[in-house]
């Protein structure tokens, strides 16, 4: 599998609505309030073991790792138009919006 | 301060060390580089690095470019560090650092995260109601300035490199580092003259 990031600075993503905490345990590294929200790819951050694998000493293969950016406002119902957060999301967590 | 370790807790960490030397995985010399460096780290570096950057362009273009080795430049060892990432405040847009998930911190040119950035509160309201929260440190930022907030979630730690305050002009890099606060390297404040 190529490390070449699948999404490029710019690009509209969507963060996938998966909750995998509630069909058992599990770590993930994907906040909740960014889960099936909109946001745009900042840059790649480069590859990095996967945390969901390291976590129960399972071979961890490299993610892509990427900085998106959020609007805040819609996020919450509240809070000043234009403010914004920015989150490390991988990219098995994103796809195509 | 945290309550001292328990006695069943550092023989935990005996047998741990122990295993992890047997297996070849650390030695004794790594461990104790690594203690060192851990004790020697503190807000100071991170102080050093911005005040270089106000002072060295070439400098501030690799501290926004590779945090990583814009550490190693100033003497730290960044070896088993997470990569650092140094966000820019400008007149428009003003970083302000959080973990919701845990504490990540960027501890490698900061030292140990104060008590406050590891509270439920900071980490659940910083990343809501930034403009609330910069406001009780005593920070109003006016509407013209992006707040953004940086939640710290997988493998990077952030810093956030502040703007120059006018009336420094002429300060050399020792003084501007007198400036720059711990709080102001993770945006919940800027730095101030006099």
């Amino acid at each position: 599998m190529s490390d070449a990031p699948r999404f490029a600075p710019g690009a509209t993503v969507r963060v996938k609505d998966d909750w995998p905490e509630r069909r058992g345990p599990c770590h993930i590294r994907t906040p909740h309030y960014i889960r099936g929200r909109r946001g745009t790819i900042v840059r790649p951050l480069g590859v990095f073991a996967n945390p969901e694998d390291l976590a129960f000493a399972r071979p961890a293969p490299k993610r892509n790792l990427y900085h998106v950016l959020f609007e805040q406002e819609p996020i919450w119902d509240e809070g000043k138009p234009g403010d914004t957060v920015m989150v490390e999301v991988f990219e098995h967590w994103l796809e195509e919006a | 301060m945290a309550a001292p370790p328990r006695p069943e807790s550092l023989a935990l960490l005996d047998r741990l060390m122990e295993a992890l030397k047997a297996k070849g995985i650390v030695s004794d010399a790594e461990i104790a580089e690594r203690q060192a460096n851990t004790d020697k780290a503190s807000p100071e570096t991170g102080a050093r690095m911005v005040a270089r950057a106000w002072t060295d362009p070439a400098y501030r273009a690799l501290l926004l470019s590779d945090g990583t080795a814009a550490a190693e430049a100033m003497g730290v060892s960044m070896a088993g560090a997470p990569p650092l990432g140094v966000l820019e405040n400008t007149r428009t847009r003003h970083h302000l650092v959080v973990c919701t998930l845990c504490s990540c911190y960027p501890r490698a040119v900061l030292g140990y995260p104060p008590s406050w950035y590891k509270s439920f509160a900071y980490r659940s309201r910083a990343v809501r109601e930034p403009r609330a929260v910069l406001a009780e440190w005593g920070l109003s930022l006016p509407d013209s300035v992006e707040v953004r907030v940086v939640d710290s979630t997988a493998d990077y730690r952030w810093m956030v490199l502040p703007m120059r305050p006018v009336g420094t002009e002429g300060w050399d890099a020792a003084r501007l580092a007198a400036i720059v606060t711990r709080d102001a390297l993770l945006g919940v404040a800027v730095p101030k003259v006099g």
